[in-house]
């Protein structure tokens, strides 16, 4: 049988979204699910700062979502699913998303994405 | 008696759900030629069929549920479905007629065979629900059609391995069987197939093990059944484990399964998409 996922060797640049980082990144992630509303997401670009402070993100995640900087915000307990609600907001989509994450441009990403289909 | 018909998968990308209302406008477009010229021969087998009811095992982004009341499994009991503003700007679809009466009858019988479901009177569904709804029927023609819909987490770990999902399928096909009214049922697994959109592996997609799940599925389930979860994220990517669905799909299906039609492509957005429609008889 399959043991419980945190006990199994690493993937290499893979989070696995687990109870601990749900805990770490509660308040992060729940901010991002508010921008579902979509008078959330006009307070939250009104000013950003009290946004944060209403739901009670702490210094990194702030720091995070300031630089917008998803490989922060997955370390500061960030899940992708409500990132990218975050991401929304800027009108960034998921490809432009993962360059960031992998330090490329969006054409050599797009590109890495291609060539896997060789 | 009701009877299952068949299955369907599909990607669920929400960049889909952006461009199935541009269809015919990008029938000749280089990016998604390849993936839409995959899908008239599923709406033909559908229009054949004639299903009268969908049961959609998919998985919720963050619209319906959130981290603070998170089910393994969720079933819906509803009249009625609606989607709802998912927050970056797909045009929201129809509402989607429920049947409250099978929900309640199959949530029901999977209690008495073990399974330990969250009903749910009310639910949003999110893309990985409306987007295959408006790929097989194109325009949003669901109309006739009720739904129920099945929301596997996928979203916090632990999720529920692809052996315990595709046992949950076997249960539904037992309790869509039990039905007495006489209904064509055909069941959808949306999602997958390779992607991951977070981390430094972002971009991840692996051709052969998707090749191998697609050809596994139609008569050897089973030997994806022993995959770990920890094991098809590392094989399919982070999100990639939303194969469970598909899992789920199949375990439905308890006649002789024939596919009928099967696609793959790389990439729609991040991920490798794949169709497959399987024709259950009994
Ligand atoms: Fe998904």
């Amino acid at each position: 049988m399959s043991l419980i996922t945190h006990h199994e060797v690493p993937i290499p640049g893979t989070y696995m979204f687990d109870g601990r980082a749900a805990m770490k990144g509660y308040a992060l992630n729940k901010m991002c699910y508010s921008f579902n509303n979509a008078e959330n997401r006009a307070e939250f670009k009104n000013d950003e700062d009290a946004y944060c402070t209403k739901y009670g993100l702490n210094d990194e995640q702030r720091k995070a979502i300031h630089e917008r900087n998803v490989l922060a915000m997955i370390h500061a307990g960030g899940c992708i699913y409500y990132l990218a609600k975050f991401a929304g907001i800027f009108g960034l989509n998921v490809q432009e998303i993962g360059a960031q994450q992998t330090g490329m441009t969006l054409e050599a990403f797009r590109q890495k994405l291609k060539d896997q289909g060789e | 008696m009701a009877r299952v018909v068949g299955g369907l998968t599909t990607s669920h990308i929400p960049a889909i759900g952006n461009a199935v209302p541009r269809e015919k406008e990008l029938a000749n477009d280089p990016y998604w030629k390849p993936f839409f010229a995959a899908y008239p021969p599923a709406r033909a087998w559908l229009q054949k069929m004639n299903p009268d009811v969908a049961v959609v095992i998919y998985n919720d982004h963050g619209l319906n549920f959130f981290l603070d009341k998170m089910p393994t499994f969720a079933i819906g009991a509803a009249a009625r479905y609606e989607n709802a503003d998912e927050g970056w700007g797909i045009p929201k679809t129809p509402p989607y007629q429920g049947d409250p009466e099978l929900s309640w009858h199959i949530i029901e019988s999977l209690v008495a065979d073990e399974f330990d479901i969250t009903s749910c009177q009310e639910m949003l569904v999110d893309h990985g629900f409306t987007v295959p709804m408006s790929l097989f029927w194109p325009g949003n023609s669901y109309g006739g059609i009720k739904t129920v819909p099945v929301c596997i987490n996928t979203v916090q770990h632990p999720l529920p391995s692809p052996l315990r999902c595709f046992k949950l399928g076997q249960a539904i096909g037992r309790a869509i069987e039990s039905y007495p009214k006489d209904l064509k049922v055909v069941v959808l697994g949306t999602g997958g197939m390779s992607h991951q959109l977070d981390g430094e592996r972002a971009g991840f997609i692996n051709k052969k093990f998707d090749l191998l799940c697609l050809d596994k599925l139609v008569n050897e389930p089973e030997f994806l059944t022993k995959y770990s979860i920890h094991e098809l994220v590392r094989e399919a990517g982070a999100q990639g484990a939303e194969f469970i669905l598909w899992l789920a799909m199949r375990g439905v299906l308890h006649g002789h399964v024939t596919k009928i039609h099967s696609s793959y492509h790389i990439a729609v957005s991040n991920t490798a998409t794949g169709l497959l429609v399987l024709e259950n008889a009994a």
